[in-house]
């Protein structure tokens, strides 16, 4: 049983179509990222998720249900619009909060230390968090989401304001929860995050999907005929190929119809270029993006 | 499955007391009454009656003018003109001196000297002059024992009866007007302290984005009636604590002052429907709270709208002296019913009048209904707003998405 199944879910606001037939599902074990530009439906669509709003029509499913109390108990959720209690500790803010999730008071205690211990914020377990810095506080942020171990979590834009330790730090906690069967669903403008973490992606714009499934076969799908060559010496246009190029550290070569890149590498040996680097051209998530959803729109 | 509202309800009651403010608040009323006893008989012990006795000197040009009895602390000294009566001024002979003109009995002006720069004459010298003018005026017309009574003010002794004709159990008076007004001061404080503490405590979520948070786990009733209840419970206990402190300082008081002071009682009645005003008005003025605050993007754009409701709490204040001379007034009948001074209004005129029993019924039925209708308002308000940052929608707008949801 998938952890989340989006099922031709609509929802509209007046007259503002936010969310226009969505379906996809995330699977136990997985990292899935959604992206999407500006005003796509991703948090509508995750706000669903929470049963904080309502579909119109079409269904969603947390592990086979339809979200509820229930359900509310098994998520983490972690939304893009957050902040903390200022004036309490951060042991006292996990502690409410993880409460609420159900979590018994022996539990909390144990389990934040450990997650404080694991982030390096232990020495800040008895701090305000108004003392703390904007990093520390995400990092708090993100424990509150998973200290009540719960099956599927929900990150919406974990990384913004993070620094490069930070970031590798909340990369890493999601691949230990993948590792432990958690689903996790990503949402993120941050290209590179989802490709270093994500399985499968769901890109939405305009509240419709317009790529989904794993995320190598899309990257492949969208692969051009081209390879990238990275050479000390000029490289020169051999047969087959129709456009060059130069980048750089390295040159793009469009190849015909009729070539395949063993040919390009054959022909470019046989000319005695000294070739350092040989790879098949494949599109970052981010040309992807842009391919995708329009040249002339930025990301969130 | 956790109890939810509890957990809200706890926290928000254990982060209220802790608060400082409350602390300050709650302990400050009853040490500032503790403090006025206190100089009161500090300044009792200072200021105790002089021993010195005031010299007045006194021209009489009709003649005939003789103190005719002893004045405490007071001593009336015939002098033969204003000229000797000034240099005596001026060299200490005397405190001052008045001047009975030929034409006094006819034009009732007496002209006084003195070296002191004061606003106006002290009581105790105009008690004296008057009173010894009086009584020489009146000592050829009436028997000595008359001129005392005219002399000294009626007192009018007023005993209240039951319908049966036996004397009433509750007397009325000045000082049973004491204790209510003091209850409704603080009641009044006590409304907009708790409901200030509502609206920020749900100001402070959305200010802080913590709302997405909590709602990703809690129902927005849940919130809601958890908020109501911890805060509410805050604010009932520092009611109770201050009407717990008032039967003690009523008995310091009671030593200190005396007189009066020693009538007054706070009955159970009152002290009961105190409570249940406080609750229903507490309630009343914390819906309006949590309705403001789900619009409004921060604390401080809600605390400058909150206001404008809750200071019709103290808006009976305002009509006080009405209250005490026309108690039977309709405004009265208006403000008891009308809901935001419905539980001032109340505690002011139980303690001045009895209230009609449809009256209270009256205004706790209102009360009530507000409270359900302006919680399902602000319920209304929370689904709508609370997610939404950013400018406060207009009158009309909230309005419209009322009808629309």
């Amino acid at each position: 049983m998938p952890a989340v199944e989006v099922i031709d879910v609509v929802k509209a606001f007046k007259e503002k179509v936010a969310v226009d037939g969505l379906s996809f599902s995330v699977d136990k074990g997985e990292i899935f990222g959604l992206i999407g530009p500006n005003g796509a439906g991703k948090t509508t669509t995750l706000r669903m998720m929470m049963d904080i709003i309502q579909p119109d029509t079409g269904q969603v499913r947390i592990f086979g249900e339809i979200p509820s109390q229930a359900t509310k108990g098994r998520l983490g959720y972690l939304p893009e619009e957050r902040g903390l209690y200022k004036n309490l500790t951060v042991i006292e803010t996990i502690s409410y909060l993880a409460s609420l999730k159900g979590m018994h008071v022996q539990a909390i205690e144990s389990e934040a230390d450990a997650l404080l211990e694991h982030t390096g914020m232990l020495p800040s377990k008895r701090k305000k968090i108004e003392e703390l810095s904007k990093g520390m506080s995400q990092i708090i942020q993100l424990i509150v989401t998973i200290v009540h171990d719960p099956e599927l979590v929900i990150l919406d834009e974990p990384f913004a304001g993070l620094d490069p330790v930070n970031t590798e730090r909340v990369k890493q906690l999601l691949l230990e929860l993948r590792e432990r069967g958690k689903a996790v669903i990503l949402s993120t403008h941050q290209m590179n995050q989802v490709e270093a973490v994500c399985d499968r992606i769901l890109m939405v714009n305009e509240g419709r999907a317009v790529l989904y499934g794993a995320l190598d076969e899309i990257r492949t799908a969208h692969r051009g005929h081209a390879v990238l060559v990275e050479s000390d010496a000029e490289v020169p246009l051999v047969a087959g190929v129709v456009e060059r190029r130069t980048h750089k550290d390295h040159v793009e070569l469009t190849l015909d119809a009729a070539s395949t890149p063993q040919r390009t590498l054959a022909a470019l040996v046989r000319a005695g270029v000294p070739i350092e680097r040989f790879a098949v051209s494949t599109p970052s998530l981010h040309e992807i993006f842009l391919q995708t959803v329009g040249g002339d729109r930025d990301a969130e | 499955m956790p109890n939810r509202t509890g957990l809200i309800l706890r926290h928000e009651f254990v982060h209220t007391i802790k608060k400082k403010g409350f602390v300050i608040l709650t302990l400050a009323v009853p040490l500032i009454i503790l403090l006025g006893i206190g100089i009161f008989r500090l300044a009792s012990s200072v200021v105790s009656p002089s021993a010195a006795v005031t010299r007045i000197g006194y021209v009489d040009h009709i003649g005939g003018f003789e103190p005719l009895y002893e004045l405490a602390g007071i001593e009336l000294i015939r002098v033969e003109s204003e000229e000797l009566a000034t240099e005596e001024l001026t060299e200490g002979a005397l405190d001052e001196y008045f001047v009975i003109p030929a034409d006094y009995v006819a034009a009732g002006t007496v002209a006084r000297y003195t070296l002191a720069k004061e606003l106006v004459p002290p009581p105790a010298v105009s008690s004296a002059i008057e009173g010894f003018l009086d009584s020489n005026l009146l000592a050829s017309e009436v028997p000595p024992e008359l001129i005392g009574r005219v002399l000294t003010p009626t007192s009018i002794v007023t005993t209240t009866l039951t319908a049966e004709g036996t004397v009433a159990e509750d007397q009325g008076g000045f000082t049973n007007f004491i204790i209510p007004t003091l209850f409704g001061a603080l009641l009044a404080i006590a409304l907009n302290v708790s409901a200030n503490y509502v609206l920020q405590s749900l100001g402070e979520e959305k200010e802080n984005r913590l709302m997405e948070i909590l709602l990703s786990t809690v129902t927005p009733s849940q919130l809601l009636t958890g908020k109501l209840l911890g805060r509410g419970a805050a604010g009932l206990l520092q009611v109770l604590v201050w009407a717990a402190s008032i039967p003690l300082l009523l008995q310091l008081a009671s030593a200190a002052i005396g007189g009066a002071v020693r009538a007054i009682q706070l009955t159970p009645g009152l002290l009961v429907l105190g409570v249940v005003y406080f609750i229903l008005g507490y309630l009343l003025f914390a819906v309006v709270a949590l309705g403001i605050a789900a619009v409004c993007s921060t604390v401080r754009e809600a605390q400058g709208i909150a206001p404008l409701f809750t200071l019709a709490a103290v808006a009976p204040f305002w009509f006080i002296s009405l209250l005490m001379f026309f108690p039977d007034s309709p405004i009265w009948v208006v403000f008891s019913i009308f809901p935001f001074t419905a539980p001032v209004t109340m505690m002011l005129r139980l303690g001045i009048t009895g209230v009609p029993t449809w009256q209270m019924v009256a205004s706790m039925a209102v009360l009530v209904a507000s409270v359900l209708g302006g919680l399902w308002i602000a319920a209304k308000l929370l689904r709508i707003y609370l997610l939404m940052y950013g400018k406060r929608p207009r009158l009309r707008e909230i309005v419209h998405a009322l009808r629309a949801a």
